[in-house]
This record gives C-alpha cells, sequence and structure tokens, in this order.
C-alpha cells in the first residue's frame, strides 16, 4: 500500500463528500432550516479538511476549512442560510471539486481561483457575523502546528516552522540541564486511560531519571479504592531538553494534575529565555503563538510543484468500492464450488462405484454454483445509478434559474445497480435527456398557469430493474410531443414521404433522426437539434432502446432499457454456411422468409430488400465473410434477418436461425486483431469459436459497398419483434 | 498482539490509521461512527487495548463514545486516544473530561501515532 493508494481512496471519498456537500446545498433552496442537512454539509466539509490536510493536499484542505467555518456559524445560527449563501457554496464546491481533479492529475491547483473563493468565503463570513472572522484569519487549523502529541513523538512532519528536535540533535553539543519536578496526579487518573507510568518512561526517554514515590496519601485498607491514584512523585531529570519539551510529557494530563517544574541553575546553562518555573504550559497560549506565526501560505506554496513532481505520469484511477457484502457473497461461493468439486472428484476417482444419479446431482450443483459464481462476479462491477442521478439536481437547478421556469426534481431508484461502464456511457445521453425535458419539454410559469396547471412543473427520474434489463424513465408533466408539429416538420425536411402516415411512437421516434428540431428559438441550452440523435444511438451502441410516449398538454416520458453488463449479451445464433454467427438479440427487428420476388440488385453487388413499401439494403454473410456455400445455394431458402442500429437498418440473409442464449463476450482485438464487421467472439458450449456481429459495423460496410441512402427511405422502428 | 480499534467516518483516514497500525503488527478493527464502534465494543468477543476515534461523526460524536466507552466496565481504564482536525481547547477539555487519554491532531505522521501508539499500549 504506498501513499498513492490512500490518495485514491481520499479521491473517492472526496468526490462523494462533494457530491453530497452539492445535493444537500440544492436541497437546502426549499428546505432551508433542515438542522441535518446542515449538519451535513458541515461534516462533508470538515471530512474533506482532515483528509486533505492528512494527504498534503493544503490549498484545499484551506478553502474547505473556511467552508466549515462558514456551515459552523449556520451551524450555530449566526447566519442564516439564504440564496447568497447557498450560491456561494456551491460555487466553492466548484471551486474544490476543481481543486481535486488538479490534485488527481498531480497538478498545482489554480491559487488564483482557490485564493477568490476562500476570499469571497471569508468576505461572506466577515459581513454575516463581524467577530467570526477572526477565526478564518488563521489558516486551515489542520495544517496547523500544534503541540498536542510531541510529547510522545518529537517529529512533528506538519509544523511550519522547525521544531527544535531534542531527541536526536546528538551531534551538537549541549549542556545537560536538571529538573526537579513535583508531580501529583489527580485521584481518578486512571479513568482517562492514562498511566503514571508511561509519564514516567516518558520522561526516562529524556535522559537521566531519578524517582521518589511519596505514599503518604495512600489510605488505610478499609479505605482503599483499587481504582484510585494515590501515590504522587517528586522526579530529578537530567537531560538536553527544554522545560517545554520535559512538560511535554504531562499534555494529556496536566490539567487534571498538579506538575511543578524548576529548573536548578548549575554551572553555565546554555542561554534559555524560558522563566525558570514553567507553568502548567497551557495549550492554548502555545496554539496561539503558533498561529501567529504565519505559516501555511507561502508554505504550500512551495509544497505543490513538489508534488507534481513526484507523480510524473499521472494515471487515472480506476478502481471500484466494492461493498464487503459482495465480496462475502464472492468468497462463501468460491467454498461451495470447491466443495462440489472435490466431490466430483472423488466420484471420478471410483468412477465404477460412483452413483450415477449422484452424478448427475453434483454436476447439477456444479452448474448452479458457477452460474451464481458468474452472476456474483459480475455484481462486483455494478455501481449505483445515483453516480449519474447525482449530476442531475445541480444541474437542474442552474438550468431552470436560467429560463426562468420553476420545476421539482424527484428521483427515485437511485440504488439501482449497473454496469460501472454503462454507467458512466449513458451519464451523457441521461444529461441531455434532462436538459432537453427542461428546456422544450416544462413549459414557463405563466404559460403553465395559462394551461391549468401548478406553476411549478415535476421531472421526474427513475430507476429500476425489469426483465434483466435496468429501465431509466425520464418524465416530465410539460408541454408534451406535439405530433402535428413534428409530423409537418419531417414532411418539409422530406424525411417522411407526404403519402405516409405514421403511428404515435412513429412520430416520436422522429425527434432523434439526425439534424431534426423543433424548438422555435435554438436556446443555448439544448443546442441544436444535434445531439438527440446521438443520444439515441449511445444508447443503441451499449446494447439499449429508448422509447418514448408522450401526450400532447400533459408531458412526455422517455424510457431507456440497458443490458445490466456489457461481458454479456443475449444472442440469437445464426448459421451461415457452415458456420454459427451471433448477433445481439436486442438489434433483431424481424426475421422474415426471403421472397425472391422482393429482392432488387442496383449495380453489382448491392441488393435491396422491398418490405412494407421501404427498402432495405441486404448484406450476403456469405460473401462478405467468403464462406464457401454448395452449389445449390438457393436463395429461395435463406431467411432475412432485419436488425437495426442507431444509424438505420439492414437485412442479413443467413441460412438459419438457431438458438438463443447468452454468451460471453471475448474480445476479439485483444486476443487477434480487429476485424471490421465483427465486435467479438465467444465459446459456444460444444467448444467452437462463433463470432459476434457488430451491426452498426455491418451497416457502415453495406453504405460503403452500395450508393443508396437508407436515410432518404426513412421509416421508424415499430416495437421490436423480437 | 495488541488488538485495537480505530474510529472515523471518513474512509480514507481508516484505511490509512489502520494500515499503519496493522504494518507495526497491531491487530486492528475499525468503524464508521461511534455507535457502530460501541457496538463492536459491546461485542464480549472483542477485547480492545486501545481505542482511537475522531471526534466529529454522524451518528454518534466520538466525545459520547468516549463517555459510553467508559461506563463499560472493560473500557473504564483502557486507554482512548483522540485523532481529529478538532483542536479547539473547548473541544478538548470536553473530550478530556469525557475520559478522552489523549489527543492527536490530524494532519498525522504514521511514525508519530505509532510513537504515541506505543506510550499509551501496556508494555
Amino acid at each position: 500500500m504506498s501513499m498513492e493508494e490512500f490518495h485514491e481512496i481520499f479521491f473517492e471519498e472526496a468526490d462523494e463528500l462533494i457530491e453530497a456537500m452539492e445535493s444537500e446545498l440544492l436541497e437546502m433552496v426549499f428546505d432551508t432550516d433542515n438542522p441535518d442537512r446542515i449538519n451535513n454539509v458541515f461534516r462533508a466539509a470538515h471530512s474533506i479538511k482532515g483528509g486533505s490536510a492528512t494527504f498534503g493536499f493544503s490549498e484545499i484542505a484551506e478553502t474547505t476549512h473556511v467552508m466549515e467555518t462558514l456551515m459552523n456559524c449556520v451551524r450555530d445560527g449566526e447566519i442564516k442560510v439564504t440564496r447568497d449563501l447557498i450560491d456561494l457554496l456551491l460555487s466553492s464546491v466548484d471551486c474544490v471539486k476543481d481543486m481535486l481533479g488538479s490534485a488527481k492529475a498531480g497538478q498545482p491547483a489554480d491559487a488564483d481561483r482557490a485564493g477568490e473563493t476562500k476570499t469571497s468565503l471569508e468576505a461572506f463570513l466577515q459581513a454575516a457575523s463581524g467577530d467570526a472572522g477572526d477565526t478564518v484569519t488563521g489558516t486551515a487549523e489542520g495544517a496547523d502546528p500544534e503541540p498536542g502529541p510531541q510529547a510522545a513523538a518529537p517529529e512533528q512532519p506538519a509544523a511550519a516552522e522547525p521544531v527544535t528536535q531534542p531527541a536526536d540533535t546528538g551531534a551538537l553539543p549541549v549542556a545537560l540541564r536538571e529538573y526537579v519536578i513535583d508531580f501529583h496526579p489527580a485521584l481518578e487518573l486512571f479513568k482517562t486511560g492514562n498511566d503514571p507510568l508511561h509519564i514516567l518512561r516518558a520522561l526516562r526517554d529524556l535522559g537521566e531519571l531519578e524517582v521518589e514515590v511519596d505514599a503518604d496519601s495512600l489510605p488505610a485498607l478499609e479505605a482503599f479504592e483499587p481504582d484510585n491514584l494515590y501515590l504522587s512523585w517528586k522526579l530529578r531529570l537530567q537531560t538536553e531538553s527544554d522545560p517545554d519539551v520535559v512538560l511535554e510529557a504531562f499534555d494529556w494530563v496536566e490539567d487534571v494534575c498538579s506538575i511543578d517544574l524548576h529548573e536548578i541553575e548549575h554551572r553555565d546553562t546554555v542561554s534559555d529565555p524560558e522563566p525558570e518555573t514553567v507553568a502548567q504550559a497551557p495549550v492554548e497560549a502555545a496554539a496561539e503563538s503558533a498561529a501567529g506565526a504565519e505559516p501555511a501560505a507561502p508554505e504550500s506554496v512551495a509544497r505543490a510543484p513538489a508534488r507534481s513532481e513526484r507523480r510524473a505520469t499521472p494515471t487515472e484511477p480506476t478502481s471500484i468500492r466494492v461493498g464487503i457484502d459482495k465480496i462475502d457473497m464472492l468468497i462463501n461461493l468460491v467454498g461451495e464450488l470447491v466443495i462440489t468439486q472435490s466431490m466430483l472428484g472423488e466420484m471420478g476417482e471410483n468412477i465404477e462405484t460412483c452413483d450415477l444419479e449422484k452424478l448427475r446431482e453434483g454436476f447439477l450443483q456444479l452448474e448452479r454454483h458457477t452460474r451464481e459464481l458468474q452472476e456474483n462476479v459480475m455484481k462486483i462491477r455494478m455501481v449505483p445509478i445515483s453516480n449519474v442521478f447525482n449530476r442531475m439536481p445541480r444541474m437542474v437547478h442552474d438550468l431552470t434559474a436560467k429560463l426562468g421556469k420553476k420545476l421539482d426534481l424527484v428521483m427515485r431508484g437511485e440504488h439501482t445497480e449497473l454496469d460501472k461502464t454503462v454507467m458512466e456511457r449513458i451519464g451523457d445521453p441521461l444529461v441531455h435527456l434532462v436538459r432537453n425535458a427542461v428546456d422544450h419539454g416544462i413549459e414557463t410559469p405563466d404559460v403553465r398557469l395559462a394551461a391549468g396547471k401548478p406553476e411549478r412543473g415535476t421531472l421526474e427520474l427513475c430507476a429500476y430493474h425489469a426483465n434483466g434489463d435496468v429501465v431509466i424513465e425520464i418524465h416530465d408533466d410539460g408541454a408534451g410531443i406535439n405530433r402535428d408539429r413534428v409530423l409537418e416538420k419531417a414532411r418539409a425536411k422530406g424525411l417522411v414521404a407526404p403519402e405516409h402516415t405514421l403511428s404515435d411512437q412513429e412520430i416520436h421516434q422522429l425527434i432523434f433522426h439526425p439534424g431534426f428540431s423543433t424548438a422555435e428559438a435554438v436556446s443555448d441550452v439544448s443546442g441544436r437539434g444535434v445531439g438527440m440523435d446521438v443520444v439515441k444511438q449511445n444508447i443503441l451502441e451499449l446494447g439499449g432502446h429508448v422509447d418514448i410516449a408522450s401526450e400532447a398538454g400533459r408531458g412526455s416520458t422517455f424510457t431507456i432499457r440497458l443490458p445490466l453488463t456489457l461481458a454479456i449479451v443475449d444472442g440469437q445464433l445464426l448459421r451461415v454456411g457452415g458456420q454459427v454467427y451471433i448477433i445481439p438479440l436486442v438489434s433483431i427487428l424481424e426475421s422474415i422468409q426471403l421472397q425472391e420476388a422482393n429482392l432488387r440488385s442496383i449495380a453489382d453487388r448491392s441488393q435491396l430488400y422491398r418490405i412494407r413499401g421501404e427498402y432495405v439494403p441486404v448484406v450476403a454473410l456469405t460473401e462478405l465473410f467468403n464462406i464457401p456455400v454448395p452449389d445449390t445455394g438457393r436463395t429461395r431458402d435463406q431467411l432475412l434477418v432485419l436488425v437495426e442500429s442507431g444509424q438505420g437498418k439492414i437485412g442479413l440473409l443467413v441460412d438459419d436461425l438457431l438458438a438463443q442464449q447468452q454468451v460471453v463476450i471475448k474480445s476479439l482485438e485483444s486476443n487477434y486483431r480487429p476485424v471490421a464487421g465483427v465486435s467479438g467472439a465467444t465459446i459456444l458450449g460444444d467448444g467452437r469459436v462463433a463470432l459476434i456481429l457488430d451491426i452498426p459495423g455491418l451497416l457502415r460496410m453495406a453504405r460503403r459497398q452500395g450508393e443508396f441512402d437508407t436515410a432518404g427511405t426513412l421509416r421508424v422502428s415499430g416495437p421490436r419483434a423480437a | 498482539m495488541p488488538h485495537i480499534l480505530v474510529v472515523d467516518d471518513s474512509s480514507s483516514m481508516r484505511e490509512m490509521v489502520t494500515y499503519t497500525l496493522k504494518s507495526a503488527g497491531h491487530s486492528v478493527k475499525s468503524a464508521p461512527d461511534g455507535a457502530e464502534a460501541l457496538k463492536i465494543a459491546g461485542d464480549d468477543a472483542e477485547d480492545f487495548d486501545l481505542v482511537i476515534t475522531d471526534i466529529n461523526m454522524p451518528v454518534m460524536d466520538g466525545i459520547t463514545l468516549i463517555k459510553e466507552l467508559r461506563s463499560l466496565k472493560r473500557y473504564t481504564y483502557r486507554p482512548i486516544l483522540v485523532l481529529s482536525t478538532e483542536s479547539s481547547a473547548e473541544t478538548k477539555t470536553a473530550g478530556k473530561t469525557a475520559g478522552a487519554t489523549g489527543w492527536i491532531v490530524k494532519p498525522f505522521d504514521p511514525d508519530q501515532l505509532l510513537g504515541v501508539v506505543g506510550k499509551v499500549l501496556p508494555h
């Protein structure tokens, strides 16, 4: 475990805290006086401060320290929660986020911005509560040199000023000093877990120690309480250390004990500014003088570049946090598997005498455990969708403010888990859909009131598992999709032939078409109709699917279905010549018996198939992959499998449809090399390798092959046939 | 082998302290808040020679934890160290009144932590 690994843990934790802080602040807009929220924000700032100070990110520690101080005043009721305060804290959160980003990359933080943020926080603090400002003029207290623990460890790493190092300055000839200490501990010293023995040992470590015990206070046996400390000591210590170093041994007990220290003047003592008798070394005074030394600012500047040097090659941390219950489950399952394996092994050794029924049972058990193990291993990569959902409140907050809309964001099912990669890749499409809903869906308050709706709109984000998929719904109660306007525009753009009549679902899908936008004024929020097509494409690339339900005046619902994982796909096995190929089940629209009459050849090799008035390019897999076909190869017996990707559809000519099964995707690229039209490979139950076809890739190949443009004959897919 | 309970709501801090202590040959358990710590400490199978706790934590803070531990027979005299960014005289007094043995102010250095731990553990 290196320091870098702790850094990664810290970064992950800080990211979570920052997110929590952000969402609490956003809730605070409507829920101003909730002490839990205030406390949560306080604690998040506090924790980031503590961690960043420990791991040496002093700029972050300083900024979060002021945030913490500010929140502490809020907690104490000295400062009221206002929109200004929330906005200031939100922008500070952004600043800390960026500083964390720089720290992760091994870069120095943007000192100007950090300084500005800190200054505005301090200004706010000063303005809001006159004297609270004093406390922030110092630096992050975490970075202050603190005298507390020095007693035990003379090394004080964070101290900004050089501390006299008593123990190992042996090189310099330092005169011995002699102290006499009267040590009267409190009767109940043991109850703080302290032990005078420890103190005596600490003193012994400083030099020559003479100990004289005073047992006069010992009561008669019948009055004796074994838990009490009745003894006191007179100590004589010869050491090179300063009085304050000696007193540090009593640091933890000084306020419950009486300690009298005298230095015995003899020979030529080293010049010592300390008075002869040092009183009980008040911690406060020491802390004050330390703070007065004005340390952290210049020091932190000097420290930052040093750190970036050390991390010359910044690597993006790609760790994943896994709940202990998941790990325990795996350990448990592996245990079961080992038991089953040894059971089967034993049977294998006595194969002649073994009970077949038992053997079969054993294999069933093996199968069950293997499957469970696989499922649970998959779960390791599963993370809650809240990672994406958490980005929404801030965005909606900023957007509504900008657009003058009023909106409640409701999120449900944040704990729904999905694959980490799927989650990362669904983030941007989701953000886009939410932006779109706020921008185009939700009306302005006056329009809503005029339509007899509540002034505040509602945007609902909801995630759940259904049939082995993850479903995400984005529902708004806004204006809905104006089907006539969409159709009109699509016709105007020539996307839909005038004679076509389309179902509602088909019309809704038009908004995913490249270049389509019905927004009357192009706003800088949702852009110029770029995006919705990309959204759909991204979802399809993840093996997902998006549906729209919308009612004019009542709102729209976008429903996204995503696979739980990218490592396994529900596949349809196809026979092409003597080969078996696999296509993702989700990409199949329908499979039909080929009718020769509907097949049109254009140019040399390209073929189109006419189905319900639409022409679809046809790819003969035998030709594409050069598969030898027996000469009887009559197209009449072939099947056409219609598949869809983000850019359109194609028909695949195959010989037969075989089974549907879950296949584990193995990368062809890392095991062999990339092959056009193939996205990966898998191993079938009989041990053969089968290639998994890459539908978007095949589509691109088909396009290059022929001159046709499928977009010209756009017809929108209905519900999928599979 | 000394058995130590580490209580901190920050997982990075918990892991760092745990790692530091384990590398010095101690056996370590950890808890994210006072309530959880109290539950672990209340387990008869666990017998901690030392408790190291943060102050500012959700559910149950460190001061309350110290008070609760001191009311348990087993932990009345055991050393309890505070490891916190809190260093105000006020909080320290509250901590000591509750029964804290000593105070380590974050940020800390692993060697420093081990030094302090070595002093309070029974020899």
